[in-house]
């Protein structure tokens, strides 16, 4: 009796504990990104050049080790021995960029950010465990977070597409700089 | 200390190049602290001393760079990559590397 308690149920509670924390993590994810809209985030730096100069800036990170739960990590090498993708990875690995991409986001926006250019997403294995699959993730978003230097001039003689962009209104996901203008 | 992953700030020249400068951190968490990550790894979910002893490990290493960049006379580090993670036993071994310049 015991052993089929320890070999049926713990296993099931340990995957119970694991879709939880899934669908809690993606709820707040999708809260705090909806909260983080109106600050663009680029992956180049050409942005820049189309960009008013006088900003200040800064690098700006997130980082996040998020592990496998071991009831995936077992389900995951049996997949990997039957199929050819491995779906509790791809739902790990995504919980973990998106973190990470909001904590630095998150961390521009206490800065009081325009944007944040130059984002690159770094992901390293930890705890390498059998034949190298990875038991765990760490996911670095890193970036240069612009922070408009707030002058005393006119609003009338600050035209920039930057300062335009400082002085509006963010809201929604719209709110995006006038690139070209 | 003007530290970006820009290659170029723009408006803003680049009147002398110093070389490569790096920053280099090795932490080691508390025992306690693994012994609890451990258990959390079974059950899945953020490993919350991992996360903050691997963001220390770099603000240190970020830190570094910048002492070694102060020395060489520079006032910005442009170009900043972090590499080679490590982390063995509770130890997290991280690196940083960027090129100092003089900005005008």
């Amino acid at each position: 009796m015991w052993e089929i308690t320890l070999f049926v149920l713990l296993p099931l509670l340990v995957y119970l504990s694991g879709t939880i924390s899934e669908r809690n993590h993606y709820r707040s994810l999708a809260h705090r990104e909806r909260h983080l809209a109106n600050l663009p985030v680029f992956d180049d730096a050409h942005t820049l050049s189309t960009l008013y100069p006088p900003t200040t800036s800064k690098l700006v990170m997130g980082s996040v080790v998020i592990s496998f739960d071991i009831f995936r990590r077992v389900m995951a090498g049996l997949a990997n021995c039957l199929l050819g993708r491995v779906e509790s990875y791809e739902a790990l690995l995504d919980r973990a960029r998106r973190e990470a991409v909001l904590r630095m986001k998150s961390e521009a926006a206490t800065l009081d950010a325009a944007l944040v250019c130059n984002v690159r997403l770094e992901t390293a294995h930890v705890f390498p465990g059998w034949r190298g699959a990875p038991r765990a993730v760490e996911v670095l978003a890193y970036g240069t977070a612009l922070v408009p230097i707030v002058r005393t001039r006119s609003v009338t003689s600050a035209s920039g597409p930057l300062e335009a962009l400082a002085r509006r209104p963010l809201a929604g996901p719209t709110a995006r700089p006038a690139l070209n203008p | 200390m003007l530290i970006t992953n820009l290659e170029n700030i723009p408006g803003q020249r680049v009147m002398k190049s110093l070389g490569l400068v790096r920053g280099h951190a090795l932490q080691q968490g508390s025992r306690m602290a693994q012994l609890l990550a451990g258990v959390q790894r079974l059950l899945g979910g953020e490993l919350g001393h991992y996360s903050t002893l691997l963001r220390r490990s770099r603000e240190k290493a970020l830190q570094r760079m910048e002492v070694e960049a102060r020395a060489k006379g520079a006032n910005a580090i442009l170009n900043v990559r972090f590499s080679a993670l490590a982390v063995v036993r509770g130890r997290a071994e991280l690196s940083v590397l960027g090129t100092a310049v003089v900005l005008e």
